[in-house]
């Protein structure tokens, strides 16, 4: 194999009786496209008897074998192997080749069809996991309560340590991000307020918006998006790179209990953290529209004091707190259930975090809007 | 006539305060099958990420064909890369393609083949790694552990390369796919003419397919010699691993074999 690399190329040479395929060149994977065309055009040429020449043949692969033993057929393949004069390296070659294409059968490929069936049935398949996704979650808030109810009288059984150092992760690590992001709404809200209501003459009830808005919905509803993205997924990925790992597996066959171990800790580390954070986003967002109100309207500090004083009551921001316990609960829910749906591959790890953080943005204004509702009808 | 393919010299490897490697040199020659043996914790497989460049050493010279890997520029080096194929521990297999998406990927991106010919290329390749045909469709996570080192070699195999990188091939399969893997490898360099850099801690498969065996101990190599060699070294642990009950059956079992 002295000479100089050259491209692999095969000629039928015309013979005595007949004609004689001439393999000669590099056949490697580096001209695979090329000796793949080239086998192509003489495929329907050769014939069963027609006499096979590889004695000029150069470098050989795994791919150039393939070729060959594709042009050829891998009976005749192995026919070409037990060929005494050739290298012993090269005839186990095309042995191994002409006997991996002997198992190997082009897979029978699905047709796609597509048009309207497709359609209808892609539609019936969504409606339908959508189903099961719905008796899934309510299967799964079961379990957590059980779980809940369970443990609840056993303090020896509650993961103190585990849930602290959820409580951190969820909620003290969220402070600051969560405080500048109602700041900031806050003040968005204030301008918004202070100049659609100049041209009523009515600027200075802008303190009511903010006070309304934020006691009421802002706050928690601010406090619960931002936990959505933030924790549902980071709950996910948790257990769900678990799952991927069969570290749950191993938690079942330990005989412990996944729901106690992972489900609670995090669980309840919403409930505590989230209406503390919603609480937090109150004050933050007020903060925010008062100091527009003091910049802004010029108002004095103990004017927007005695306003807020008068106007809002403890209703206001009980109405507005009351939702954040639910929100936490179906926030965490929905995070560790997605994570438990995991299943084997890194992909699967993306797609359920991104499940997990669409579910409960969904489900949170969900509630919000009912509870809206149920609200307004009762004239709270 | 022997042509050194791996050269490593004064190798130091260190992760804190724990060394790994001091000093080491080692040796591989084109065509042959070479175990690296050694206790747990020896760095057998710091050695092989060492030589493929995937850590990079405190101290010393690491050259494949001739090549220092880390002084290479990007592209220089990713094409000496694709003169060699690794097969990590668990496989390392894309858990979001296909086992025959797996394969045909090096194929895409190397050898510029089209989607179609790659995927007919990597069924061959999983063919020849002893792969059934249906397994090509199914995902990493539907396959049994046998047949992940299976798709994992037949990924490695992808791209013809030269030198072939082992880590533990045959841990956690059965003594019959272990066999049968073993005889795969040695039929893989007989055909390919590959060079094929082992790790193993599988007594059977180092009687039944390894030219070479270098224990690696106390941070360097100890032996690097063929196996009846090796397996006379005075040494505590190399006494101990291959004269201990497993030693002394797979000895057993190796000239039971060749009679």
């Amino acid at each position: 194999m002295a000479q100089a690399p050259q491209p692999g190329s095969a000629t039928l040479v015309p013979d005595q009786g007949g004609s004689r395929l001439a393999l000669a060149g590099d056949w490697t994977l580096a001209h695979y496209a090329d000796l793949q065309r080239r086998a192509g055009e003489l495929a329907g040429r050769i014939g069963n008897d027609t006499a096979v020449d590889i004695g000029q043949l150069g470098a050989m692969d795994t791919a150039g074998a393939f070729v060959i033993a594709e042009l050829l057929g891998s009976a005749r393949t192995q026919k070409l192997a037990q060929d005494e004069s050739l290298p012993d390296a090269r005839r186990a070659l095309l042995k191994t080749v002409g006997d991996a294409v002997d198992t190997y059968c082009t897979g029978v490929r699905k047709k796609r069809d597509a048009g309207f069936v497709v359609l209808l049935e892609r539609i019936g398949i969504s409606v339908q996991s959508t189903w099961k996704q719905t008796l899934k979650l309510l299967a799964f808030i079961g379990i957590t309560l059980q779980g809940i109810a369970a443990t609840v009288w056993r303090p020896r059984r509650w993961r103190v340590t585990s849930l602290v150092s959820h409580i951190e992760q969820t909620g003290l690590d969220a402070v600051p991000i969560l405080a500048l992001l109602s700041f900031m709404v806050g003040a968005v809200v204030a301008f918004l307020g202070s100049t659609a209501l100049a041209s009523y003459g009515a600027s200075l009830f802008t303190v009511d918006l903010i006070g309304f808005a934020f006691l009421r919905e802002f706050g928690v509803l601010l406090t619960a998006i931002l936990l959505a993205g933030r924790t549902a997924s980071a709950f996910t990925a948790q257990i769900g790179s678990m799952k991927a790992r069969e570290e749950i597996d191993a938690i079942r066959t330990l005989g412990l209990d996944p729901v106690e171990l992972l489900v609670l800790p995090r669980v309840l580390a919403l409930l505590v953290s989230l209406p503390l954070l919603t609480f937090l986003a109150m004050i933050a967002g007020i903060a925010g529209g008062g100091v527009v109100c003091l910049t802004v309207l010029k108002m004095s500090p103990s004017m927007f004091l005695s306003m807020f004083q008068s106007d809002m009551s403890l209703g206001q921001f009980l109405v507005g707190i009351a939702k954040a316990p639910v929100f936490a609960f179906m926030i965490g829910v929905i995070g560790c259930m997605e994570g438990f749906k995991v299943s084997g591959s890194a992909q699967s790890v993306g797609e359920h975090t991104t499940s997990a953080v669409v579910q409960s943005l969904f489900v949170v204004i969900l509630i919000d809007a009912l509870a809206a509702l149920f609200y307004m009808e009762m004239g709270w | 006539m022997t042509e050194t393919v791996i050269e490593v010299r004064g190798l130091v490897n260190r992760f804190g305060s724990q060394t790994v490697h001091e000093n080491l040199d080692l040796d591989v020659y084109r065509g042959e099958i070479i175990g690296i043996v050694g206790g747990s914790g020896t760095g057998k497989s710091v050695l092989l990420r060492t030589i493929v460049g995937l850590v990079r050493p405190v101290a010393g010279e690491v050259r494949v064909f001739g090549e220092d890997l880390l002084a290479l520029s990007a592209e220089k080096r990713s094409k000496v890369e694709r003169r060699f194929g690794v097969l990590f521990q668990s496989g390392a297999l894309f858990s979001s393609l296909t086992v025959a998406e797996n394969v045909a990927l090096p194929l895409v991106e190397h050898a510029g083949l089209d989607r179609m010919d790659a995927q007919r290329l990597a069924g061959v390749k999983l063919a020849l790694a002893g792969l059934p045909v249906d397994a090509g469709r199914k995902y990493p996570s539907e396959l049994s552990g046998g047949m992940v080192k299976r798709a994992a070699l037949a990924r490695a195999l992808a791209l013809d390369p030269e030198i072939l990188f082992l880590d533990e091939p045959t841990a956690g399969l059965d003594p019959i796919s272990a066999a049968a893997f073993d005889s795969l490898i040695v039929t893989l360099r007989n055909a390919l003419g590959l060079t094929v850099f082992l790790v193993t801690h599988d007594l059977d498969t180092l009687y039944s397919t390894c030219d070479r065996v270098a224990v690696l101990s106390r941070h360097r190599v100890l032996a690097a010699a063929p196996i009846g060699e090796v397996a006379r070294t005075d040494d505590a642990w190399v006494q101990a691993y291959f004269n201990g009950p497993r030693g002394r059956a797979a000895t057993l079992a190796a000239h039971r074999g060749k009679d």
